[in-house]
């Protein structure tokens, strides 16, 4: 599809590219440090501070440092996904930390009893019972992303973000709409992809609730 | 890369001028103020008003959740085109985007005060607007902190990408250094709001635990550090921990 000058549908590939990507390589770098998190006192000491200082940089400035800390091109998507990547991070350290110290005591040493022993406890029993709070996590890790990607137009990285800059060159309102519009509803969309995967992975909340 | 960002930083002409470094920061801080304290303006008495009735508290989380999701360049842009250049477009975006943190703090602080003291409240006859004021309200503060801490990051990141659309503060030497290929220039503006950042949530994490109130500034800590705080309270601990093997 073609719009303002633009092939819109590569736009569209590369803002959820850059969006999605990082958020699942965030989700998978954050379940170990996560899991440190929860074990060790002095690892959690370090990585809940860290990565709150790290969510705390503007993200036009992390995409700046990006290149001088890893010697990418300045004009290279990769500093815009390795920032995205870092915020989801930081973001879900902490919320991997706090889920795992929340399943109880009791069906810890339930799960041990009948025989759950290192991984099989974690990833049969503890992990599962994490999946409400870290869904809760991806979702608003991956809402942020598809806002934050657009921020690399400014940088010359192409997304739905083009549309703004570009729009706002020339002063063209309908493409900028056109841009925003675009940006919401994938953002929507993969919001309720993770919803929905979160629900098919923990069947018994469902029947919890009766629906 | 390094040498010259210290060179960058070593030319006395970066801190005098209203170009200057000094300015900039100071003109970044004037943004983030002036939009934030609207945003308080509006948002911390609606939160306040909506979590003390509980009528539409559905309606705010569904609002809040979705500005989330509205990309912060494209509502700059945005307001810009339609409203033209100048302070006053970029700051109403600024504004626009620090409201849902701060109304999501003020409801969820005052819909979740302790209903046993509201209810003793109303018991001993205090007033409706009492009731708020003197007890729901002080109850919030923690989460009011809370969300005004997220809102002023986000004003700040936000600022810098407003240097774009022809707000000054310190996302200019970042956007001016790019469009010339000034390397060094864009590093420094970077390094200069990362600084800010995290003194500023420094700063108001400081804050937040002066003006918190005993037993929560325990449960505070006990969530930042990880060793149990010891109980505040006679009511029955969750003692899990005996439990273990």
């Amino acid at each position: 599809m073609r719009a303002f000058g633009y092939d819109i549908d590569q736009l569209v590939i590369a803002h959820v590219l850059l969006a999605v990507v990082p958020v699942l390589v965030g989700l998978l770098v954050a379940l170990p440090l996560g899991w440190w998190a929860h074990r060790s006192r002095p690892a959690r000491r370090v990585l809940v501070p860290l990565s709150g200082a790290l969510y705390t940089v503007p993200s036009l400035a992390l995409i700046v440092f990006i290149p001088v800390v890893l010697g990418t091109p300045i004009l290279s998507p990769v500093n815009v996904g390795i920032t995205l990547t870092v915020y989801t991070v930081a973001l879900l350290v902490r919320s991997v930390a706090e889920a795992l110290d929340a399943v109880p005591d009791t069906i810890t040493t339930a799960a041990i009893a009948v025989g759950y022993r290192s991984a099989g406890l974690l990833f049969g029993v503890q992990l599962p019972l994490a999946v409400p709070v870290l869904t809760a996590g991806l979702r608003v890790a991956s809402v942020s992303a598809f806002s934050l990607v657009t921020v690399g137009a400014l940088v010359g990285i192409p997304s739905l973000g083009t549309l703004m800059t570009d729009g706002f060159q020339q002063d063209y309102t309908a493409m900028v709409v056109t841009g925003i519009v675009g940006s919401v509803v994938l953002a929507f969309l993969f919001d309720a992809l993770w919803l929905a995967l979160g629900r098919s992975l923990t069947p018994w909340t469902r029947a919890r609730t009766g629906v | 890369m390094l040498g010259r960002l210290g060179d960058w930083f070593s030319d006395p002409t970066r801190w005098s001028g209203s170009a200057g470094i000094p300015a900039r920061v100071l003109e970044h801080l004037g943004y983030t103020a002036l939009a934030v304290a609207i945003a308080a303006v509006i948002a911390l008495p609606l939160g306040a008003l909506i979590g003390h009735t509980r009528r539409g508290g559905l309606a705010v989380v569904g609002v809040a959740n979705g500005l989330r999701a509205l990309p912060e360049l494209g509502v700059l842009v945005l307001f810009v085109l339609l409203l033209g250049l100048g302070l006053l477009p970029p700051t109403l975006a600024l504004v626009l985007l620090a409201i849902p943190p701060l109304l999501a703090g003020a409801y969820s602080g005052v819909a979740g005060a302790d209903p046993g003291a509201v209810d003793a409240a109303r018991g001993i006859g205090m007033r409706e607007h009492q009731v708020l004021l003197q007890v729901e309200v002080p109850a919030a503060v923690p989460l009011v902190l809370g969300g005004l801490r997220f809102a002023t990051l986000q004003v700040i990141a936000t600022a810098t990408i407003a240097a774009y659309v022809g707000l000054g503060g310190l996302g200019r030497f970042i956007i001016d250094g790019f469009s010339v290929r000034d390397f060094p220039q864009m590093l420094g503006g970077a390094v200069i709001v990362a600084v800010l950042s995290i003194v500023v949530e420094f700063v108001l994490q400081g804050l937040g635990r002066l003006v918190t109130p005993g037993p929560d500034r325990l449960r505070l800590r006990r969530h930042a550090d990880g060793p149990p705080a010891p109980p505040v309270s006679p009511s029955p601990a969750p003692s899990s921990r005996e439990v273990r093997p």
